[in-house]
């Protein structure tokens, strides 16, 4: 018990750090790089508390894929940061306004659930026992039966999203020149080569 | 206050100092031969690749050049570490650390035969994509912290292809973990009893060996170090042992993913058939010879194909791979769902 206390402290004194060294740190890429710290020590944190499902997939789908994608925008921008930071004080109040609603929000939540007559209920409900259900299989019998409607719903927006991703960034050109593997490969030699006998000194 | 007497009889040696103990004896167990493997892949590299080209290989050093992986280690380790004067120094230093640090962590959950497993972890296939997918940080700061173009240019095209395949690999990882039903790879390989997933599965199988070739960034993929237009790449400002971190890390990496092969088609540490001669010969020595075999077709591959032009290999990814493995998973869930073959 002693060792799982020292790792939460660990991480989560690590997950608190990279934050703010996330909008702290001067240049973005390490900016990035603090933030997929934290994303790691999450996952951490979620190993500890028995979801391991979850801590993998934090893993696989932010650290993996979101945050390369990230890091690969931030790398090839060319922003001056010094005029960034210059606007800093114009948009404070927005920006605090922005999080204090969110501070609000989250008060409410954690209100609302301790407050409410429900709680108990649902809280002394019965649970399998950890050893008897995976939480992969728990998550999914949770996901696809209770909640399938707004599973498939979420998926369908995030389909959406990318589609209009898709449509608003693609330009059609003229004049460009594409690779057609279909048309390369139905090509034969009996089509596009001709053997001509020339006679010696005659030419073409 | 410990007794110094009876601390050795106290909690804390059975406790903490004698499982801590014993990982770290499994884990010397598990590196030793991996990293000798990887000494000896570079020379089978050298050697099936001069067999391929009617050359001998390293033949002067040693016995039928066996003590080459030794001389080459020692002379990149009395090398001098250069760090580019505009680099960024910690990201330089620790790029290549991570590179062969991820290569080693994951074999955490390869299990090698019955029960012959570090961690037996209910995602350990998950764990196994996640490590994978986070090889391509130490390729991609190797290549911004060294402030080369040549350097950042091979990061990013690894990071595009790393990514890209990435999605396929999940795909026909999926396809398989519906037929287990379970993410142990342990259970993936007793699944296999009956018949190999390669057989009902080939098509996967093709599609994971490829993409295990462009994730290991090997040739036809080779393209992140691309000697011909970017001398080699990102590792182009790397020199002694941080040079000699990535080029041990990429093996341990093509190791590891032969041996996820090997868990996921080719039955893992099971004998091909269940009979006298064959099931005698420990499961450990089953599971060496096949990912052996599929470590000698990464090798043929290599001296066989030319390298793809950059436009083929995101066409391949995304509009071949991608459809197809898509395709597979709803197939394989309809066979499963409509012969009442899900596993319970």
């Amino acid at each position: 018990m002693v060792v799982q206390a020292l790792a939460f402290y660990l991480f989560a004194a690590v997950t608190v750090a990279c934050g703010v060294m996330v909008i702290t740190a001067r240049n973005p890429v390490h900016a990035v790089l603090f933030l997929i710290l934290a994303f790691f020590n999450a996952a951490g944190l979620f190993v500890l508390q028995g979801a391991e499902f979850l801590a993998m997939i934090l893993v696989i789908v932010y650290v993996g894929a979101v945050a390369v994608l990230f890091l690969f925008v931030v790398m090839m921008l060319d922003v001056n940061f010094a005029e960034l930071r210059a606007g800093f004080a114009k948009y404070l109040p927005i920006g605090a306004v922005i999080s204090l609603i969110l501070l609000v929000e989250l008060v409410l939540l954690g209100a609302g659930w301790a407050f409410n007559s429900e709680t108990a209920v649902i809280a002394s409900s019965p649970t399998p026992p950890a050893a008897d259900v995976h939480n992969t299989e728990a998550l999914g019998m949770l996901l696809y039966t209770k909640y399938v409607y707004l599973f498939q719903g979420a998926g369908m927006i995030l389909l959406v999203a990318m589609v209009g991703a898709i449509v608003l960034t693609h330009r059609v050109r003229a004049g460009v020149k594409r690779q057609r593997i279909g048309d390369q490969v139905a090509r034969s030699s009996k089509d596009e080569v001709k053997v001509v006998k020339v006679q010696t000194g005659s030419g073409i | 206050m410990v007794n110094p007497e009876t601390w050795f009889e106290g909690v804390w040696w059975s406790d903490y100092v004698l499982p801590t103990g014993t990982i770290v004896f499994f884990i010397l167990c598990i590196v030793l031969p991996l990293l000798i493997s990887v000494a000896y892949l570079t020379l089978a590299e050298r050697k099936v690749i001069g067999w391929m080209q009617l050359r001998k290989g390293p033949n002067v050093v040693g016995p039928f050049g066996l003590l080459q992986p030794f001389a080459d280690g020692a002379k990149l380790f009395l090398k001098e570490t250069i760090i580019p004067a505009g680099s960024s120094r910690f990201l330089f230093i620790f790029a290549p650390m991570l590179t062969f640090i991820l290569s080693l962590v994951a074999w955490a959950v390869i299990p090698f035969d019955a029960g012959w497993v570090l961690a037996d972890i209910n995602v350990g296939i998950l764990y196994l994509f996640a490590i994978s997918s986070l090889g391509v940080y130490g390729i991609i700061i190797a290549g911004w912290a060294s402030n080369s173009k040549y350097a950042f240019l091979g990061a990013l095209r690894s990071a595009a292809q790393m990514v890209s395949y990435e999605v396929s690999m999940g795909f026909v990882i999926v396809s398989v973990l519906l037929i287990v039903g379970s993410l142990n790879l342990s259970d993936i390989v007793e699944k296999q009893k009956t018949v190999w997933f390669f057989i009902p599965m080939f098509p996967m199988f093709v599609i994971f060996f490829i993409s295990a070739l462009a994730e290991t960034n090997r040739a036809p993929f080779d393209l992140p170090e691309a000697e011909a237009e970017l001398v080699s790449g990102y590792n182009v400002e790397y020199s002694a042992m941080t040079f000699a971190l990535f080029f041990l890390g990429e093996y341990a990496n093509m190791i590891l993913m032969s041996g996820m092969t090997a868990v996921l088609f080719l039955g893992g540490w099971l004998p091909p058939v269940d009979i006298a001669p064959f099931n005698l010969i420990p499961g450990v020595i089953w599971f060496a010879l096949k990912i052996a075999f599929v470590l000698f077709c990464f090798l043929w591959v290599r001296a066989t194909f030319p390298r793809y032009r950059y436009d083929q290999l995101m066409r391949l990814g995304w509009k071949v791979f991608l459809p197809f493995t898509l395709f597979w998973v709803v197939a394989t869930a309809g066979v499963l769902v409509a012969f009442d073959w899900l596993p319970k």
